[in-house]
C-alpha cells in the first residue's frame, strides 16, 4: 500500500449552473521516503491539489488516503510550505517558528521547544536574523523561515506548494539545495508543487504533469533516472536530463496547444437590427 | 539591532515631523528639497492661520458696526437724537452697558484666554489655602471616622478641562470594554452577526441627545437609593454608548475578514481556538481595530459637549452653556475659547491614538 494515495478525486467549486470543476480523475500514489514533483501550468488547479492533500478542502468525489487512512482535516504528520510564505508579520522570525513547535509537540518544556527552533532557524542559516520580522527580511529569507517553520514541526511529509515561485533563479537555486539537503538527511516523503520542469527534474524522483484545468487530471510520469546528489552545472550535459526534460516539455506544449484549439470555437451572434428610435418617440410625444 | 531615537524619528512617529524640518532650519542642516517641504508643511499652515485669524477680526469689525448701528438707529427712533448721540457716545467710550453683543474679536477671545488663566491661577492659590488651612482639622476627622472636608469652591475653566478629559476616558474605556469583545464575538460568528445586525444598524444613528435621555432613564432608576451625584455617571455611559459604534463595526469587520492566508496558517498547525484568536486573528485584525477605536474618541470628544450640557455635568460643555446663560460681556469670548480649547485637545488626542496605532499594529501594506 502506498504512503499517500489519491483514488479518482474529483473537485468542483459552486453549484448548479456556476459549477467549474477543477480537478477530476486524479490518481496519485506516493510511496515512503520519495520525492514527487507535479509540474503544470499557473491556474490548472495545482493548489486546490495541494489544499486537497493537507486537509484544507475536501474532495467532492474519491478519497485521499495518507498511510491507508483517509484525510480528514490538516495533521502535523504533514508539513506545509505555502506559495506565498504565509508568515505572520507580527511575529519575529523565532516566534513564527516557535509558534508552530509549541503546536507539534505540546508536552515538551519551553526550553526544549527554544531549542528546536535554534536548530531549525540554523539549518536554514538565519539565526543572525532570528528576532527581525518578515517584513525587514528578503524574499527569499522569508521562504527559508517558512521552510524552517514546516520542518519543525518534523513532518512525516512534506508538501511544498511552488515554495519558490517568487524568487529570483540565484536564490532559488541556493534554496533548492538546501531542501534537498534536509530531505536527503531526514529521508522524508516530499511532494513538490511547481511550475519549473527544471526544478522539478533537480529535485524529485518522478515528475507527473498536471494537465490544466477545468478538468485538470494528471498525465503520465516520467521517471528521473539520474544519481543523487544532483550536480546543477553536470545536470545540463547529462543525456538523460536532456531527454527527460524535452519530453516533459513536449507533452506540456502540445496539451497547451491542444488547450488553445479547444478555446477557438465559433461564436454564432445574434440575429439583431438596430431599434427605430425616431417612430417609438414620436408616438409618445403624439 | 538597536536604533538610536533621533528626533526626526519621534516627530514622524507622533505625526508631527515638521518639528524636525524647523530644527534642520536652526542647526543649517538643510538642503534645497527640505527648505520647499518646510515651507510647504510650516509656512503655509501658518499663512492660512493668520490669513483666518484676519478674515475673523475684519469678519467681526463688520459684525460690530452692524450691531452698533442697529443700536443708534433704534435709539434715534424710539427716544429721539439726544438718545441716539448719548448711545453712539458710550458705544464709542467701550462702556459694558451698551456694548454691542455680537462675534468676539480675535484680540477679545486672547483677552477672555488670558483672564480665564488669571482666574485659574487664584482658585487653584485659595485651593491650595483651604487645603492648608484644613489639613490639621482633616487629619482629625480621619482619625475620629468622619469624612474630610473638601474644597466645595466654584471650578476653575483648567478644572473643568479635566472634568472633560476624564468624562471622555471613562466614556472610552467604556465604549472599548464593549465594543471591543462584542465585535470581535460578532465577527468571528456569523450567527451572532445576524442577531446584532439589525441592533447595531438601528443604535448606530441614534443623536448623543436621545442616548443621555435613554441612559438617564435607567441609570436615575438603578441609583434611586444613592445620594451621590450621578451626573458624571450618565454622561460617561451616555458617552461611552453613544461612541462605540464605529469600533463595534471595525472590530467585527476586522475579525471577519482576516487574510485567508493566516487562517490557513493557523489551520494547518492546527492551533486552538483560543490561540488562533490571540494569536492570528487579533494581531491581524489590530489595525482596523484602532481605526475604530480613533473614530470612537474623536466621536466621544465631540458628543461630551452636549451630554455634559444636558447631563449638568461639570466639564468644558456646561461650561459653554453656562457662559452661553451669563450673558456677560465676555461670554461669547469665552465661549470660543472654549472652542478652540476643544478643537485643540480633539486634535491632540487623535495625535496620540495615532502614536499608538503605530506603536502596537505592524505595517499592513508590509504583511505576508
Amino acid at each position: 500500500m502506498a504512503y499517500l494515495e489519491l483514488n479518482n478525486i474529483y473537485k468542483t467549486y459552486g453549484q448548479g449552473d456556476t459549477e467549474a470543476e477543477v480537478l477530476s480523475n486524479i490518481n496519485l500514489s506516493i510511496e515512503e521516503g520519495e520525492f514527487v514533483a507535479i509540474v503544470g501550468f499557473t491556474g490548472s488547479g495545482k493548489t486546490t491539489l495541494v489544499n486537497l492533500i493537507n486537509g484544507l478542502i475536501e474532495p467532492t468525489k474519491g478519497e485521499v488516503l495518507f498511510k491507508g487512512e483517509p484525510v480528514s482535516g490538516t495533521s502535523h504528520e504533514r508539513g506545509v510550505i505555502f506559495q506565498n510564505y504565509s508568515l505572520l508579520p507580527w511575529l519575529t522570525v523565532g516566534q513564527n517558528v516557535y509558534m508552530a513547535v509549541k503546536e507539534a509537540f505540546p508536552k515538551k518544556s519551553k526550553k526544549e521547544l527554544q531549542e528546536i527552533v535554534a536548530d531549525y532557524v540554523e539549518m536554514v542559516s538565519l539565526t543572525p536574523a532570528i528576532n527581525k520580522r518578515p517584513k525587514e527580511l528578503s524574499g527569499g529569507m522569508r521562504q527559508r523561515v517558512a521552510v524552517a517553520r514546516a520542518l519543525a514541526m518534523k513532518p512525516e511529509m512534506i508538501i511544498m506548494d511552488e515554495p519558490l515561485g517568487a524568487l529570483d533563479a540565484l536564490t532559488r537555486g541556493n534554496l533548492q539545495d538546501e531542501i534537498l539537503n534536509i530531505w536527503g538527511k531526514e529521508k522524508r516523503t516530499a511532494l513538490l508543487i511547481t511550475n519549473d520542469v527544471d526544478e522539478g527534474i533537480y529535485m524529485a524522483d518522478r515528475i507527473i504533469p498536471l494537465r490544466p484545468g477545468p478538468n485538470a487530471t494528471l498525465g503520465p510520469e516520467f521517471k528521473i533516472d539520474i544519481e543523487r546528489p544532483r550536480d546543477k552545472t553536470e545536470l545540463n550535459d547529462n543525456a538523460n536530463f536532456k531527454k527527460t526534460r524535452n519530453a516533459i516539455i513536449e507533452y506540456l506544449m502540445d496539451i497547451g496547444e491542444e488547450r488553445k484549439s479547444d478555446s477557438i470555437e465559433e461564436i454564432i451572434l445574434p440575429d439583431l437590427s438596430p431599434k427605430d428610435f425616431v417612430n417609438q418617440f414620436k408616438y409618445k410625444i403624439l | 539591532m538597536k536604533q538610536s531615537l533621533t528626533l526626526g524619528k519621534v516627530t514622524k512617529f507622533i505625526g508631527l515631523g515638521f518639528l524636525s524640518t524647523i530644527k534642520d532650519l536652526f542647526t543649517g542642516n538643510i538642503d534645497k528639497e527640505d527648505f520647499k517641504t518646510l515651507l510647504r508643511k510650516t509656512i503655509v499652515p501658518l499663512a492660512s492661520i493668520l490669513l483666518f485669524i484676519g478674515l475673523w477680526h475684519m469678519g467681526a469689525k463688520a459684525l460690530y458696526n452692524k450691531e452698533a448701528d442697529f443700536k443708534i438707529e433704534k435709539a434715534l427712533t424710539d427716544q429721539g437724537q439726544a438718545a441716539a448721540d448719548a448711545m453712539e457716545a458710550c458705544i464709542a467710550s467701550g462702556d459694558v452697558s451698551c456694548k454691542p453683543n455680537t462675534l468676539p474679536s480675535p484680540s477679545q477671545v486672547w483677552d477672555s484666554y488670558k483672564s480665564l488663566l488669571r482666574d485659574h491661577n487664584i482658585i487653584a492659590a485659595d485651593k491650595a489655602a483651604f487645603k492648608e488651612k484644613t489639613a490639621a482639622l482633616n487629619e482629625k476627622r480621619v482619625a475620629d471616622g468622619l469624612d474630610e472636608i473638601t474644597y466645595t469652591g466654584r471650578p476653575s475653566f483648567v478644572d473643568q478641562i479635566f472634568r472633560s478629559l476624564k468624562t471622555v476616558f471613562a466614556g472610552f474605556l467604556l465604549a472599548l470594554l464593549i465594543a471591543v469583545p462584542l465585535g470581535i464575538f460578532i465577527g468571528l460568528s456569523p450567527t451572532l452577526k445576524s442577531a446584532f445586525n439589525w441592533f447595531i444598524q438601528i443604535f448606530k444613528p441614534v443623536s448623543p441627545v436621545v442616548w443621555y435621555l435613554l441612559v438617564f432613564m435607567i441609570v436615575k432608576t438603578l441609583l434611586i437609593d444613592s445620594n451621590e451625584d450621578s451626573s458624571f455617571t450618565i454622561s460617561f455611559i451616555s458617552v461611552g454608548l453613544c461612541s462605540m459604534w464605529a469600533t463595534l463595526v471595525n472590530t467585527a469587520m476586522g475579525v471577519s475578514s482576516v487574510d485567508k492566508d493566516y487562517i490557513n496558517v493557523a489551520k494547518v498547525l492546527k492551533l486552538g481556538s483560543f490561540q488562533k484568536i490571540f494569536k492570528v486573528v487579533l494581531p491581524s485584525s489590530l489595525p482596523l481595530i484602532f481605526t475604530g477605536l480613533k473614530i470612537t474618541l474623536s466621536v466621544a470628544w465631540m458628543v461630551l459637549i452636549a451630554i455634559e450640557l444636558l447631563a449638568q455635568s461639570p466639564g468644558l460643555g456646561l461650561f459653554v452653556w453656562e457662559e452661553f446663560q451669563n450673558g456677560a460681556n465676555d461670554s461669547n469670548a469665552k465661549i470660543i475659547v472654549a472652542m478652540f480649547v476643544i478643537g485643540i485637545i480633539g486634535f491632540l488626542l487623535d495625535r496620540l491614538m495615532l502614536t499608538i496605532q503605530n506603536w502596537v499594529s505592524f505595517d499592513k501594506t508590509d504583511a505576508i
